[in-house]
């Protein structure tokens, strides 16, 4: 046990290195969804948008559960990027020759990424906050947005990992992500409600798990615990199945990379 | 001859990828404390042989075994005694080399004061003492190959695997990398590498495998495996002119008693003679009489090029004899 906890923890403080290392790159993986989703987008759309249609005081204020849950599902599809690298230039060999936990990497990794996230979720929350939405639950239901984001990611992590193992090169791997993300987005309630979507965009947008997180977390943030409580059940348990799905996925992939 | 100990014993061992066969049926054992090559062109099964030893891919059929442990059956086990230096450059860019071998300290489960111990004789041991701090993606290819053979060695290995350990690095560099490696071998440490260089196999190795199509094809010491051949070489290049009288010139020379074994090339004939006082008149007025006009004529001792040639029927770059036909 001990042994493992050494392993996990040496392993995710490389990733916590490697990150710190690409200033740049931190820069724009931190910045960019909330500068240009939540500021720019949210702006934009104040007068376009029916404060009507989104039931809520302003865009911006409809927008930041969205935010935060594209957040948390650009952060999980690239979380298998730096294992990705690692296969093709052998580090990912080295690591498995060494006598390790076979779960040990992936493991970090989730740590990582959920962690990432987490304080990603917490600065788009407090941008939001400066633009006068302050989340109607309190703290404790910043807890919960961060519960339903963490159960959320991994299972978006681990589809990311296991495409990461699988793909034969990186242009693979990018391409599919391109193809995943924005449609995921659009097919959400992120930017508009199920209520004001064309019919059979709606249709596809309920099969979305990212559809169940957004609006588990809107009226955390919009309404209070009266309106918030209602889904929360239902939607904890559907973002355990969506994991538990992934992860049985994803197991092939695994256990032929690092098994 | 004294019975050393085998460090690794491998039987019968076979890997098939989708159904077409990377390696069959390999036996062969690796004593404890020699260096020894699995020598063989890109794509002869190397590669796959090692990683198997190394735990990294499960055998199709057959066995091994590591200081006794089963390669599949006790892989944890097997992994506490090794270290590995991979082929590719395995750095992380942003890594500092120390960093490199913190990491791994933590992954051997060593105390941090023998993580920092080791590490500081490392550092030593391979000259990167004043780089340690700097991030990896400073360092130039030889020193890459520095910092992976100290990752290799960081967790005090009984053996070492070292996956083409100079594959593309300059002639100073090479001469240090094998340097270290004999190094190694003074402390007491096995190093098992894989290499597609000859003159490394001969220079550096003990005792050598030569793999080629999935198979081994012959096994010994550079000086055994030499020997073997029996005889000197004479190497025999006739104008291009000529090239039509190559076969007769053969034909004339079989039989001869100084003659034991004739082979053609593209450009002559390569003939492994007996005596060569005796042989060299014989095969030159041979030559004489066929009007076949000898261009150039040398004699040599067997080299590991020949038993290479001898035993997989090819040279071990096949670019060198097309390029001379062009020429």
């Amino acid at each position: 046990m001990n042994e493992y906890r050494q392993e996990i923890a040496a392993l995710t403080m490389r990733w916590v290195r490697r990150l710190s290392r690409e200033k740049f790159s931190m820069l724009f993986t931190l910045i960019q969804p909330m500068l240009f989703w939540l500021i720019f987008f949210g702006n934009l759309f104040q007068r376009a948008a029916d404060v009507q249609v989104v039931q809520a005081p302003n865009y911006i204020s409809f927008l930041t559960a969205g935010v935060v849950v594209m957040t948390v599902l650009n952060n999980g599809l690239a979380g298998g990027v730096d294992l990705l690298f690692d296969k093709e230039n052998g580090f990912l060999e080295r690591l498995m020759s060494t006598p390790i936990h076979r779960t040990s990497v992936i493991l970090s990794r989730f740590l990582f990424v959920t962690t990432v996230t987490s304080l990603q979720v917490l600065v788009i929350l407090g941008v939001a906050f400066l633009f006068g939405v302050t989340p109607a639950t309190g703290f404790f239901g910043v807890a919960v947005i961060l519960l339903i984001g963490m159960l959320f990611g991994v299972g978006l992590t681990a589809i990311s990992m296991a495409m990461a193992f699988s793909v034969k090169s990186h242009g693979d791997f990018f391409s599919v992500l391109g193809f995943l993300s924005l449609p995921m987005i659009f097919l959400s309630s992120a930017l508009v409600p199920l209520s004001a979507m064309p019919r059979f965009m709606a249709m596809l947008a309920v099969l979305n798990p990212m559809t169940w997180a957004i609006d588990a977390i809107r009226p955390l943030i919009l309404t209070g615990w009266a309106e918030a409580l209602r889904p929360l059940g239902i939607v904890l348990l559907i973002m355990v199945a969506f994991d538990a799905l992934c992860l049985y996925g994803s197991a092939k992939a695994f256990r032929r990379a690092i098994g | 001859m004294m019975e050393q100990s085998v460090a690794i014993d491998v039987s019968k061992l076979g890997k098939t990828y989708d159904g077409v066969a990377a390696i069959q049926d390999l036996s062969f054992q690796i004593r404890t404390g020699e260096i020894f090559a699995l020598l063989g062109p890109n794509g002869a099964g190397k590669s796959t042989t090692l990683r198997i030893l190394i735990t990294l891919l499960r055998p199709t059929s057959g066995q091994a075994t590591v200081l006794g442990y089963d390669v599949v059956r006790d892989a944890d086990h097997v992994r506490r005694l090794i270290g590995y230096v991979p082929q590719e450059r395995a750095i992380d860019r942003f890594l500092t080399g120390r960093e490199h071998l913190l990491l791994l300290g933590d992954l051997y489960h060593l105390s941090k004061e023998e993580s920092l111990r080791r590490i500081a004789e490392l550092l030593k041991l391979v000259d990167l003492e004043g780089k340690a701090d700097q991030p990896a993606k400073t360092y130039s290819g030889g020193m890459k190959r520095k910092l992976d053979i100290a990752c290799g060695l960081l967790p005090n290995p009984k053996i070492l695997f070292l996956d083409e350990p100079t594959l593309g690095l300059d002639v100073q560099s090479r001469l240090r990398i094998w340097d270290y490696v004999r190094q190694l071998r003074k402390r007491g440490i096995t190093v098992v590498m894989t290499t597609n260089y000859l003159d490394e196999a001969d220079q550096l190795c003990d005792r050598l495998a030569i793999i080629d199509g999935g198979r081994i094809k012959a096994l010994g010491s550079p000086t055994e495996l030499k020997s073997g051949l029996g005889g000197d070489i004479v190497s025999v290049t006739v104008g291009s002119a000529a090239l039509t009288r190559v076969e007769p010139l053969a034909s004339a020379l079989k039989g001869l008693p100084s003659i034991r074994a004739i082979s053609t090339k593209p450009t002559g004939l390569d003939i492994r003679v007996e005596s060569p006082e005796k042989a060299l008149p014989a095969i030159l007025e041979a030559a004489n009489r066929l009007a076949c006009p000898v261009e150039f004529i040398e004699y040599h001792r067997p080299r590991l090029d020949d038993v290479f040639v001898a035993h997989t029927g090819h040279a071990i770059r096949e670019e060198f004899p097309a390029a001379e036909e062009e020429a």
